[in-house]
């Protein structure tokens, strides 16, 4: 897919607790949004902050197509996504996207069930992959996970998409959905739900358990068609500089473009 | 508009702008933002004769101003690059530089003997300064005799225009320069990435895989100048300056040394069309300055 390096507006700054928070974008000259896949990515330029010289990559969360705005899910866990917690409506953001390749989606089988799991800030890219594999036709259920509920971001909008299940450490609940106590690894649905693929995408040890769970389960009895989407340090976000590499079973392979997106059994977890 | 078009080592390239290897790939990354055939030409990414996995993760740290990395060589060998990458770009209308690397003499011999055969690569980069791998690399460009020793059984069967690549990482990087003229090379590149390490204090660990690596960025373009400067008053072959150039008033300060060409490397991570507005912005100088030729602001510098 074409890539653009392209100066974004700030629409709005929506500050969701004291971590995490939605920068909504929209092209500064008002071009039309490049189309992106599911699960892409956007190297974002840092100004103003002399300490930060890379970009930060950061998931596409949601690309509003009628609205012309692109969605970006963000947690504060440094100087640079801190100096982006900073921007106000109307200041200019420079933007190369959409980068990596995406989850990937059966277009030509569109009765799918597809289980999308997400922890933390990995909950970012599921909001548009939900989006886009509704547009194929497929079902799609969000099994969503944290310390506890005040912890996981944007519910309302997953339940736009589909079904949400909820697992938190602390055992607390949200009104009207299935949460339950533990790990997303330790919710029922994984046991008793009918789908056909898995999409995973949070912390590490989430990845690896659901990756592990999955590995486990009979070939003709649960799905094995399970994805992850990575996260590493980048340097370029284009495949040059060889910085962000995960030890696959075919070598080293760039998180950025070969990546983020890997299918579990490529994977040397 | 004044005339951009320099001449080093018998290779013509059409302005002073090329891309440093490593931060380049095989340059069509890049072509969704440039037009690849706009640059003086480009340095493909580090090539070994054997393929190479290069060093564990994690293999970046970002420091106030650069990066150090300790990506390691990570290439599929000249061999690969000749059958499968090469083709794709031997049609470009650019100069398309092969950096070459070793770990001992006989593996950059043998690179340099296969590269020679390929008619559409006009020139090579050895790289005898890379900080980030076990055997050889920069322990070729340390030391005077080692890289004089290198280049010369390079030149034995390397026919075209041969750069030697030099590292920072030396007490003094002219005397490195001249044995490697004497030695027959064609030019020389400076610098590599300077020897450095990045610690992350709350874990009492290093952050790279192989504990120290090599920072390139802003940070080091004050020690690239001052190295640029004194190989050019030291030796008669051009001089192929880098380190650190983020815009074009970093690549004229560069030429201003004594640079005849320039590599842009880790300011293409930070904007993939970087390189176009350094030609633009080196014309605008030469415009404003009065000059007819690029040439005239090499070592220009009033001292």
């Amino acid at each position: 897919m074409k890539k653009y390096i392209t100066d974004f507006k700030v629409v709005a700054n929506e500050q969701l607790s004291d971590r995490l928070f939605i920068l909504r974008l929209t092209p500064a000259d008002g071009s039309h949004i490049a189309p992106c896949r599911a699960g892409q990515f956007a190297e974002l330029r840092v100004d103003d902050e002399p300490r930060v010289f890379l970009r930060r990559p950061i998931s596409i969360h949601r690309v509003d197509y009628d609205a012309n705005e692109m969605w970006l899910l963000i947690q504060r866990a440094g100087r640079g996504t801190n100096r982006l917690a900073c921007l106000r409506a109307r200041d200019q953001l420079n933007i190369i996207y959409p980068l990596g390749n995406g989850f990937t989606i059966e277009e030509q089988v569109p009765d799918m069930h597809y289980l999308l799991i997400g922890g933390g800030v990995g909950v970012a890219p599921l909001l548009e992959t939900g989006y886009q594999l509704k547009q194929y036709g497929a079902r799609v259920s969000f099994l969503l996970g944290g310390k506890s509920c005040a912890e996981i971001a944007q519910v309302a909008q997953f339940r736009k998409v589909g079904n949400v299940y909820i697992t938190t450490e602390d055992g607390s609940v949200l009104e009207g959905l299935d949460c339950q106590r533990g790990f997303v690894t330790q919710h029922s649905v994984l046991k008793e739900g009918s789908f056909d693929a898995i999409r995973v995408c949070g912390p590490g040890p989430m990845m690896k358990a659901v990756a592990r769970l999955v590995s486990s389960w009979k070939q003709n009895e649960r799905p094995h068609f399970c994805e992850v989407s990575l996260e590493n340090k980048m340097a370029c976000g284009l495949g040059v500089c060889l910085c962000c590499v995960e030890d696959t079973k075919d070598g080293h392979k760039c998180v950025c473009s070969d990546g983020p997106v890997f299918d579990i059994k490529d994977l040397k977890w | 508009m004044a005339n951009l078009t320099i001449n080093i080592a018998g290779l013509t390239l059409k302005n002073p702008v090329l891309t440093a290897s490593g931060t380049f790939g095989y340059g069509t990354e890049f072509s969704d933002f440039i037009d690849l055939e706009r640059l003086g030409g480009f340095i493909v990414k580090g090539t070994t004769l054997h393929p190479r996995q290069g060093n564990p993760y994690p293999r970046l740290a970002e420091t106030p101003s650069g990066m150090i990395n300790a990506v390691g060589l990570q290439n599929k060998g000249v061999a690969y690059y000749i059958e499968h990458i090469h083709p794709q770009l031997a049609s470009l209308k650019t100069n398309v530089i092969v950096n070459l690397s070793g770990s001992c003499i006989e593996d950059y011999v043998e690179g340099a003997r296969m590269l020679n055969e390929v008619e559409t690569i006009p020139a090579i980069e050895l790289n005898i300064s890379c900080p980030n791998v076990k055997a050889g690399g920069m322990g070729f460009g340390t030391k005077p005799e080692m890289a004089a020793e290198v280049v010369r059984e390079v030149r034995n069967v390397y026919r075209k225009p041969l750069i030697v690549k030099l590292t920072p990482n030396v007490t003094n990087i002219a005397e490195i320069a001249k044995a490697v003229e004497d030695a027959g090379a064609d030019s020389v590149s400076l610098i590599n990435t300077v020897l450095a390490m990045a610690v992350d204090a709350e874990r009492q660990r290093p952050i790279l895989s192989t504990v120290t690596g090599g920072l390139s960025g802003a940070a080091v373009k004050p020690i690239a100048l001052r190295c640029v400067w004194q190989v050019y008053n030291a030796v008669k072959i051009p001089i192929v300056g880098l380190g650190g150039i983020m815009n074009a008033t970093d690549a004229i300060e560069f030429m201003l040394c004594g640079a005849s060409a320039i590599e842009v490397g880790t300011a293409n991570f930070i904007d993939p069309t970087v390189t176009m507005k350094i030609i633009d912005g080196i014309d605008e100088y030469l415009d404003r300055h009065g000059c007819q030729n690029v040439s005239e602001i090499v070592g220009a510098l009033k001292v």
